[in-house]
């Protein structure tokens, strides 16, 4: 595997604040193609904000955004016109809501829920469409006597993987996840985890996922951010920051959790 | 418009009810709904002398469209002689003073509920929709901030996937009325709930004008403009119609409403547009049902 | 191939009033190609944590650490990530992986991650577990409810499945029957014999005296209480 040289996205000296809170700071990083990024830190720590900054959710007060874009290479994504950002943000970007019903359309079957983003980039062939929803379902181990079921016929898990489906469905090149194993029993975080490690490295996808477990991490991650009051306090590799922080926040934070 | 009309039964309205300050702000939403069409444009809805969803939208765009000269029809689900069509009728020949009619080949300005008349329009007619609910993507996402943003950047994948709902649950796409259509290449729009039979003729030689009174927004379709309904390339629009003929006047091609007879089942098909299947009648066309030759109506 | 020159770590406790606990001090070390250099020293003297250093999973505090043409004392993440794919291969204790993966994509995935094909990986996969003697019943089964002794074999295969220039290998032969424990020397005796640099940390003395070429003895590392 050779190492690309060009980042897929790099951040810079990103700041957001509400009034005369620090939401996050100075945040800078490179995310190269294929590699996972994992961020962690306590509720409040700025790790949600950051996400939604980096996502297009929310818009940062300071920084710049450098996606590298299919048709011109590096690109502000702050720059941007909307139409140009939200056609990324349904093409090569993809977004995984904590809650799986932030990220589905509860009103509509799972079929529906895979088939939008195609048919948002224009697809109009009814066949062809349905066929890739029931693939895409198959891909997260959704049987396919489900597919013109609704969300809130599905369980936690299933509304999570139907989310992922959803969001894949379109080939994106880079993923934003929101604490995606949150609210689930364990032995369900372990099926998606796995899932979403295959679907990664098959796909070839960046990822930036945003949790405060770090046994998710550890099994997901490649490099690790740690926040705490806005502040990057450390960042490395993931194992490195789990087995010999530096920080004291670090320390405390690894320390506090049970043994992963 | 301010002068006094002989015929107006009571000077104490102005010309079609509205004063001019009103007719001119709607006036200036219809024409940016003409330049634009498809697109949506809010307008200040007045309160009407009505109840919203008895066509307030409709009246006001028919109070500002009207002229002295013009002779006007009404209908509600392609009948002139329903309460609604009626008390909008005597409203306008009351604030107006201008002669109405039922024939739609008389009418200068058409106000409808859910229907497009059978008779072809012309050039020299306005068509003017009452509309409960002018935003089709409403039942998908309900925020307005975000329908009007997907209206903006030309984002209706959505409107699919109400379709592709529609194959996955019924075998084929069961929207029958307020079917989706794209205006112009751009904006979709909800054509109001006329039945999708009535979708083709939304190409039209005639000014289509919708009015939303309720929801304060005005629409058009200007003549002779491109309207196409939403499909997919393996499900293609079918603008299908019961498949009966007219049980009076025997037309094999209108739409039909499907009269209860009795409580044993009996029942009969007949066109919803009165004036079309009373015009045909006249001329001498019978149904199934229909009455002799000798006791034929006036 | 790996280098390691005045090496330095020291653990910084910062909940505990920020005490600094100086725990290597000046460590040198040398391996060339084809060489098996045995870390040796009591417990506690510091084998593994020179070991996690050389791997990047611990930070040098200072000096270098050389793996083929990476100092890995300050190299960036991706760096060391790409190094660790195809460069330095390392065999803990123990195994850590996704619960619910097949073992045999557990000791397929370092081969696929390097851009093998599926089908060769795996035929090499079943190669190395055949002759770590897991039983094909279990290839397909999450290794994560094996016994302790299989989890270690399944860790084993995974480690020597794509041929790593350079290897680490943290107590390769400990809970092992006889037979199993020959292979993982003939294991190590090809990685050798292919020219990979390795070092090892191994309690059984028998087994250290067939694989290693020297001893280092890493006590000699350890800092001089101030």
């Amino acid at each position: 595997m050779s190492t690309p040289a060009t980042p897929l996205l790099q951040v810079r000296d990103i700041r957001k604040t509400y009034g005369a809170r620090i939401g996050c700071t100075d945040v800078n990083f490179d995310l190269y193609p294929g590699e996972v990024i994992g961020i962690v830190g306590e509720s409040g720590s700025g790790k949600s904000t950051l996400l939604n900054c980096l996502a297009g959710h929310l818009a940062p007060d300071a920084g710049e955004i450098l996606f590298n874009t299919r048709a011109d290479g590096l690109k502000d994504t702050l720059k941007m016109s909307e139409p140009e950002r939200r056609m990324l943000g349904r093409t090569d970007w993809a977004f995984v809501h904590q809650n799986a019903r932030d990220g589905l359309r509860m009103g509509v079957s799972a079929g529906g829920n895979v088939g939008e983003r195609l048919m948002a980039v224009g697809a109009r062939h009814y066949g062809n469409i349905r066929e890739q929803a029931i693939d895409w379902l198959d891909r997260v181990e959704i049987a396919e006597d489900r597919v013109d079921d609704r969300p809130g016929a599905f369980s936690g898990g299933m509304q999570q993987r139907l989310q992922i489906a959803r969001n894949l469905v379109t080939g994106p090149r880079l993923v934003f996840m929101d604490e995606p194993t949150g609210g689930l029993d364990v032995s369900v975080q372990a099926r998606l985890l796995d899932l979403l490690r295959g679907l990664v490295r098959e796909m070839g996808l960046s990822a930036i996922i945003v949790t405060h477990d770090l046994a998710v991490v550890r099994l997901l991650a490649d490099r690790l951010m740690v926040m705490k009051s806005g502040h990057v306090v450390e960042a490395g590799l993931t194992d490195q920051v789990l087995d010999d922080p530096q920080h004291g926040y670090t320390q405390l934070l690894v320390s506090s959790v049970l043994q992963v | 418009m301010t002068e006094e009309r002989p015929g107006v039964e009571t000077d104490a309205y102005n010309f079609a009810y509205l004063d001019e300050q009103t007719k001119r702000m709607i006036r200036r939403a219809i024409l940016k709904g003409v330049a634009i069409p498809g697109y949506q444009v809010p307008f200040a809805s007045r309160e009407m002398p009505m109840p919203y969803g008895w066509g307030t939208g409709g009246v006001q765009v028919t109070a500002a469209c009207l002229t002295p000269e013009d002779r006007l029809k009404v209908i509600d689900q392609g009948a002139d002689d329903t309460t609604n069509a009626v008390s909008i009728r005597k409203f306008f020949e009351r604030t107006a003073g201008v002669e109405t009619t039922e024939h739609t080949t008389e009418a200068t300005v058409i106000q409808t509920r859910h229907r497009i008349p059978e008779t072809p329009m012309t050039e020299d007619q306005i068509l003017v929709y009452q509309v409960p609910i002018p935003e089709p993507l409403r039942f998908l996402e309900p925020r307005e901030t975000e329908t009007r943003k997907m209206h903006g950047l030309e984002e209706y994948g959505l409107m699919h996937v109400k379709l592709y709902e529609d194959i996955a649950r019924h075998g084929e796409i069961a929207t029958a009325y307020a079917y989706p259509v794209k205006v112009e290449g751009r904006y979709v729009m909800d054509p109001s709930p006329i039945p999708k039979f009535d979708n083709p003729r939304l190409e039209s030689p005639a000014l289509q004008l919708f009015g939303a009174g309720r929801e304060q927004r005005i629409y058009a379709v200007p003549p002779y403009s491109k309207v196409v309904s939403l499909d997919f390339e393996d499900h293609p629009f079918d603008p299908s119609k019961a498949d009966h003929p007219c049980a009076l006047c025997g037309a094999e091609n209108t739409y039909l409403d499907e009269v209860i007879m009795d409580d044993a089942g009996g029942r009969m098909f007949v066109c919803s547009d009165t004036d079309y299947c009373a015009t045909r009648q006249a001329e001498g066309h019978r149904g199934a049902q229909s009455a002799p030759f000798t006791e034929a109506a006036e | 191939m790996i280098s390691v020159r005045n090496v330095a770590k020291t653990f910084t406790l910062h909940n505990q009033g920020g005490a600094v606990i100086p725990v290597m001090a000046g460590a040198d070390l040398e391996v060339a190609p084809g060489e098996c250099v045995a870390l040796t020293g009591s417990s506690g003297a510091g084998k593994s944590t020179l070991m996690r250093m050389i791997y990047g999973n611990y930070l040098a505090a200072s000096g270098s650490i050389i793996v083929g043409d990476v100092d890995v004392a300050t190299a960036e993440p991706r760096e060391i990530l790409k190094l660790r794919r195809e460069t330095l291969g390392y065999v803990s204790q123990f195994l850590r992986v996704v619960p619910r993966v097949a073992t045999l994509n557990v000791v397929a995935e370092p081969m696929l991650a390097v851009g093998m094909e599926r089908v060769a990986a795996e035929a090499r996969a079943r190669e190395l577990l055949n002759r770590l003697r897991i039983p094909e019943t279990l290839w397909e089964l999450s290794p994560t409810t094996f016994s302790g002794g299989e989890q270690q074999r399944v860790n084993i295969a995974r480690g020597f499945a794509h041929v790593f220039p350079a290897m680490l290998l943290d107590e390769p032969t400990a809970s092992l029957d006889a037979a199993n424990r020959a292979t993982v020397l003939d294991l190590i005796h090809e990685a050798k014999a292919r020219g990979a640099a390795i070092i090892g940390i191994f309690h059984d003395e028998e087994a250290r005296a067939r694989v290693a070429d020297r001893e280092i003895d890493v006590s000699r590392f350890t800092p001089r209480a101030a």
